[in-house]
């Protein structure tokens, strides 16, 4: 009789973190380029533009200074419209927190300048695959699928100009919202996810068409856990939280948490 | 070369990094009472529900101003979700919905 080899589940996990990220790094390769044509059209210099996307790493806010750059904006206004664009940050920093609890200080600060939308799904989706932190999958998640192509893409954009079609052309401008969605459905694993998902969804769209997407993304946020909580759990999702409590209390030795 | 904007870009970054940065670095959130963990939970399906559905049903103009709007995207990221509850993976989900957007423009049905 043979032993047979256990399986690694952070391996497979790794494997489908680096196929999801394939249509990510389409997609900020594509805006990236229409970035930095909008930021050369807007008279920035290829060091402006690339201290943009290298500093805020934020498409949403970069792409609205662009706009408010040209139309002569103030400084203040620019910045604090940037804080409220990226303040959805919160709610995936807040997310990612109890995971990352035994990764150092210094480090946790960096992690967090890279916390894009497409990092912080791709990294906590694999994250809760494997049931701890992984910091490699979230180097990869954050810097190859995000920081990278959308720099690079920036910086081709800023010094090629005009030749760059629209991304849209391709279809890239659906595939952030097909693999954000995509990735919710890996997610729902019960009545409560379910129940969070499609009422953050629709409270979002509202708030977004009432006042700002950026407020819609961040109501959609805060208040669909809170109605996922209030919904009775199933009776497999009674189970799932009690093995969790349970794992919880007979504290896991640090090792086993070992986010490397 | 012009530089004036990364003082800018310096700034903006300042703005950004607080809300990216003190959440993870709060002490004690590895010690949150059952139910604030059980939320932090459910913050992951909902934030990208909500993402994927304000990008899709929302337009803004160089204004800022929203509106709502059904085109193609619907179409294309429902055919990813369908593929993901399929378990055909992110992947094939993705390249599915860009051909879908991309034939249908290419058509002129969007």
């Amino acid at each position: 009789m043979t032993a047979g080899v256990a399986p690694d589940p952070v391996g497979a996990s790794r494997r489908r973190l680096v196929l999801d990220g394939l249509g990510i790094i389409a997609t900020a390769g594509g805006f990236g380029l229409v970035y930095g044509l909008a930021a050369r059209g807007a008279g920035f210099s290829p060091i402006e533009a690339s201290a943009m996307s290298v500093i805020v790493f934020a498409g949403a806010a970069q792409f609205a200074a662009v706009g408010y750059v040209l139309g002569g904006f103030s400084w203040l206004g620019v910045v604090v419209l940037t804080a409220f664009l990226n303040a959805r940050h919160v709610l995936y920093s807040a997310a990612l927190a109890p995971y990352l609890a035994e990764v150092p200080r210094p480090i946790r600060a960096v992690l967090a300048h890279l916390l894009t939308d497409e990092a912080f799904a791709l990294s906590i989706a694999h994250f809760r695959r494997i049931g701890r932190a992984d910091l490699w999958g979230y180097w990869w998640a954050a810097i190859v699928t995000t920081f990278i192509p959308w720099n690079l893409a920036t910086l081709a954009g800023v010094l090629i100009g005009g030749q760059i079609p629209d991304p849209g052309r391709f279809g890239l401008d659906v595939i952030f919202p097909a693999a954000m969605a995509g990735l919710a459905v890996g997610f729902v694993t019960g009545r409560r996810e379910l129940v969070a998902a499609i009422s953050g969804a629709v409270i979002g769209v509202a708030v977004g068409l009432a006042w700002d997407p950026a407020a819609g993304i961040m109501a959609g946020g805060l208040l669909g856990p809170l109605l996922g909580l209030l919904t009775p759990p199933g009776r497999d999702e009674h189970r799932r939280e009690a093995s969790i409590d349970l794992a919880l209390t007979l504290d896991v030795p640090s090792q086993d948490r070992d986010p490397r | 070369m012009s530089t004036e904007l990364v003082l800018l870009a310096v700034l903006m970054g300042a703005a950004t990094w607080p809300s990216r940065g003190l959440p993870m670095l709060v002490p004690g959130i590895d010690h949150l009472p059952a139910r604030a963990r059980a939320y932090l939970e459910l913050v992951g399906p909902a934030i990208l529900a909500t993402l994927a559905a304000v990008n899709v049903f929302v337009v803004i103009d160089a204004e800022r101003n929203p509106s709502f709007h059904v085109g193609i995207e619907w179409l294309a990221v429902s055919a990813c979700v369908g593929l993901m509850v399929a378990r055909r993976g992110l992947l094939v989900g993705t390249v599915v919905a860009a051909l879908i957007a991309a034939l249908a423009r290419a058509a002129g049905f969007a």
